[in-house]
């Protein structure tokens, strides 16, 4: 099957991203394809580079870059919320590109199911 | 292009004090620029967004609530509010600024079985 993933929530705050990550995981591992992963609201906090855990948490950002590095996963951030929150193409992380909410909604179209993770 | 697919938004959060429910009315005006079949559905605090006479001065937010009443214009006119948020709350249809169809929450969870995508917000 085909899936669309979206994130509204940002990283460490919320478990969307890391419920959305396993998604993705087991989602290949099973033999399905993930369209494309959106990142929208708070969710576009994801995506930057910047971002540095403690040594002793899981690195969330790095971890949706190795995903589009090994599977080729297609991960996009709404350009609005994303220039809402300091989120610009310099601090981008690996694998990442900032788009419009068209590509949300050719999500919608082009999976078989949208998946939506957030409150 | 393909048929159209069936988009509903739901929309559970007050209008104000998160951005769901503006950025909620982003996608919704894509959607419907994409020519999909797009409904909204109001529940929970999201019967809020809907209230007449929002004020937002006080707290420097824009009100978007009358980007609501320019939807029919984006050929979105399929509105539900979910009765039971309504009476929760002490409104009735008379208090929304624009014209919605209200139904129950099992009239509502019928029409979510018949939508492709739901994106709840």
């Amino acid at each position: 099957m085909k899936f669309g993933v979206l994130i509204n929530e940002g990283p460490y705050q919320h478990q969307a991203s890391d419920s959305a990550y396993l998604f993705c995981k087991a989602a290949l591992a099973g033999g399905h394809e993930i369209q494309r992963v959106f990142f929208y609201h708070d969710g576009v906090n994801n995506s930057t580079r910047l971002t540095e855990p403690p040594q002793d948490d899981r690195n969330i950002v790095a971890r949706w870059s190795k995903l589009a590095a090994d599977h080729g996963v297609d991960l996009v951030v709404c350009v609005a919320a994303a220039l809402r929150r300091g989120i610009k193409d310099e601090n981008l992380a690996p694998g990442f590109r900032i788009s419009g909410l068209g590509q949300l909604v050719e999500s919608g179209i082009q999976a078989d199911r949208l998946v939506v993770f957030g409150d | 292009m393909s048929a159209p697919k069936k988009f509903m938004f739901v929309n559970r959060k007050a209008p104000y004090g998160t951005v769901y429910a503006l950025e909620s009315l982003e996608v919704v005006l894509i959607s419907a620029a994409f020519e999909q079949d797009v409904s909204l559905v109001f529940a929970d605090d999201g019967v809020y967004q809907l209230k007449k006479g929002q004020q937002t001065k006080g707290i420097e937010t824009k009100n978007f609530s009358p980007t609501y009443r320019a939807l029919e214009g984006y050929d979105v006119e399929k509105l539900y509010v979910e009765r039971e948020s309504l009476e929760a709350r002490g409104l009735a249809e008379e208090d929304l600024i624009v014209d919605v169809t209200v139904l129950g929450s099992a009239e509502l969870g019928a029409l979510m079985g018949e939508q492709d995508v739901v994106l709840s917000f």
